[in-house]
């Protein structure tokens, strides 16, 4: 387990309130893979990354990071660890080829060796052209590539991401997600937090739902997905949804019935077999369809089912 | 070992820093030159007023404005530091195994190089006024500017770690330097005021870094108000950077 926690709290406290942020979290981060943290605004995400990367003590709990106890062995931790920020960490008046050097630096690295870890850093990430400009006339997702530079300049075991592609254009993003994939398939363990549903479903190997500052879900994109249904059936109606309810509600083949938008999404074991069922007990009820359709229950679904919310309204 | 090489990493990432900005060193030397110009002239009637020490207008002045030099450019140093916790900088820093003692001596002592620069061209340009300066008395001076930048800048980073935001480090800052200007004696002796203002004006550390300069610079008063004013200043280093590095060793949270 390149992360272990049992029982992270972190509470801040102020002379008007106290909040706690990360209500006590338990997880098993194995090492070479994207880990992912998903969760909506203010759900403890940076909190937790903040104290899995030794810049903020515990309220309680213990974790052990990289093979080091965490409130132990600090200095052993930070050696083993990148962590890119939420706000990234490169200054807008100096370049980007500095910022590099002066990392590996900080790190030990002698001056040459941090030069050339830099160059190739520099070249691996498309950043050479722009090396020596300053990082304020970089585009963000240049910025962006660079912060992630700055954390990968000591080679570490394990990168933390906040938000790493928050931000981006779609395109950008794309990149990003490639950069990561091929930073695990090189042996770094990467954890990241997203909001995005796309993301944690489309990069992350194994994620942990995180709301009110407690794990609500845990496993991999599939196994969370297959937890909360096998498919979902959308249907809509030209009218009210209400006898569209009345009908299909309490069916024993319907595991769960929701409305959102003014579209029912029943949650159904195997939508093949369901669409015809449901397609006749409305025309047998004289309600017309506007649409129908059968989708396999996205990281959204899972989210809603454990929160009662969506991800999708919390986060904008 | 490993303090001094960060610190060294450190001072030379703000030292270029300052050097890369033009509009930076074209400030940084025109500002004791304007302090000399606008002051000079105002200078030669003054020496008249009853109360004026003695010693000559320029050997007076001078050792004065390089105080207020000293406490106001340290004052602004933690403009730099807030946009940098804005970006993640110093959070990236201490992810880093880099000592926290050095996030603050590294600083500082990029801020002490560029006053004692400043100081030095204020007074080579002093001497055609008429400065008369020897090596010992600018030796002591450019030491107690030193000490100042040092204890103040370190005090003011630790405000900037605190507040974290422009908008209520700036009135902090100009609030506080203001008084302490008015009463370390730099513009007007002290021994103008009244009882209890001046009673206050003991209790500020700057008075005896000027009294100090002042009797090198002057002749007049004893070699013991010199030692008060050095012990003084670095008193206030020690406690300052004392301050500052426990500022930069905490969460920030
Ligand atoms: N330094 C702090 N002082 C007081 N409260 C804080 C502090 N940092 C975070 N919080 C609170 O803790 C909670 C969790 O914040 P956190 O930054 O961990 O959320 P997040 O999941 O990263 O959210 P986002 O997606 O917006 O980045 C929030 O309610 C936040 O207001
Ligand atoms: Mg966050």
């Amino acid at each position: 387990m390149i992360i272990r926690t049992r029982g992270l709290r972190r509470v801040f406290r102020s002379r008007r309130s106290t909040v706690e942020a990360v209500a006590g979290v338990d997880l098993d981060v194995g090492a070479g893979q994207i880990f992912g943290f998903l969760g909506p605004n203010g759900a403890g995400k940076t909190t937790t990354l903040r104290m899995l990367s030794t810049l903020l003590p515990p309220t309680g709990g213990e974790a052990s990071v990289a093979g080091h106890d965490l409130r132990r062995e600090p200095d052993r931790v930070r050696q083993r660890i990148g962590y890119v920020s939420q706000e990234g960490g490169s200054y807008d008046d100096v370049t980007g080829r500095r910022e590099l050097v002066l990392q590996g630096r900080l790190y030990g690295m002698s001056r040459a060796r941090a030069e050339q870890r830099a160059a190739e850093l520099l070249e691996s990430l498309e950043l050479a052209e722009f090396a020596d400009r300053r990082t304020k006339t970089y585009s963000g997702g240049q910025r962006r590539r660079l912060d992630i530079g700055i954390g990968l300049m000591h080679l570490p075991d394990l990168l933390f991401l906040d938000e790493p592609t928050t931000g981006l254009d779609p395109q950008s993003r794309a990149r990003m997600w490639e950069e990561v994939r091929r930073l695990r398939d090189q042996g770094t363990s990467v954890f990241l937090t997203t909001h995005y549903l796309e993301e944690a479903d489309a990069l992350c190997d194994r994620l942990a739902i995180i709301d009110h500052g407690r794990i609500v879900a845990e496993g991999t994109p599939e196994e969370l997905k297959r937890e909360v249904a096998g498919d979902v059936v959308v249907v809509g109606t030209t009218g009210t949804t209400a006898a569209a309810r009345e009908v299909l509600d309490a069916r024993e083949f319907v595991r769960e019935l929701t409305e959102e938008d003014g579209v029912l999404r029943l949650y159904v074991d195997r939508g093949e077999t369901a669409m015809p069922q449901i397609l006749r007990l409305l025309d047998g009820a004289g309600i017309a369809l506007s649409t129908l359709s059968l989708h396999r229950p996205t990281l959204d679904d899972v989210f809603l089912r454990k929160t009662g919310r969506s991800l999708r309204e919390t986060a904008a | 070992m490993k303090l001094l090489r960060d610190t060294w990493l450190m001072f030379q990432r703000y030292l270029w820093i300052f050097l890369s900005n033009p509009a930076w060193v074209i400030i940084g030397v025109i500002q004791p030159v304007l302090y000399l110009l606008l002051f000079a002239p105002l200078l030669k009637s003054l020496v008249h007023v009853p109360g004026f020490p003695p010693g000559g207008a320029y050997n007076v002045f001078v050792p004065g404005l390089l105080i207020q030099l000293g406490l106001f450019g340290a004052a602004g140093v933690g403009f730099g530091l807030i946009a940098e916790l804005r970006a993640g900088v110093i959070e990236r820093f201490r992810v880093t195994p880099c000592s926290r003692f050095a996030l603050l001596l590294g600083r500082a002592l990029r801020d002490i190089l560029t006053l004692l620069i400043q100081s030095v061209i204020l007074l080579v340009l002093s001497i055609p006024f008429g400065l008369q300066a020897s090596i010992g008395a600018v030796v002591i001076m450019l030491a107690l500017v030193a000490l100042i930048g040092l204890g103040i800048s370190a005090l003011c980073y630790a405000a900037a770690l605190w507040l974290k935001d422009e908008n209520s480090y700036a009135p902090l800052v100009f609030t506080l330097s203001l008084p302490i200007l008015l009463l370390s004696g730099v513009l007007l002796p002290l021994q103008l005021a009244p009882g209890w203002l001046q009673a206050i004006g003991d209790a500020n550390p700057l008075l005896y870094a000027v009294n100090a300069s002042r009797v090198v610079f002057t002749g007049h008063g004893s070699g013991a108000d010199v030692a008060k004013g050095l012990a003084i200043m670095a008193a206030l280093a020690v406690v300052g950077v004392a301050i500052g590095a426990r500022r930069f060793a905490r969460a920030i949270a």
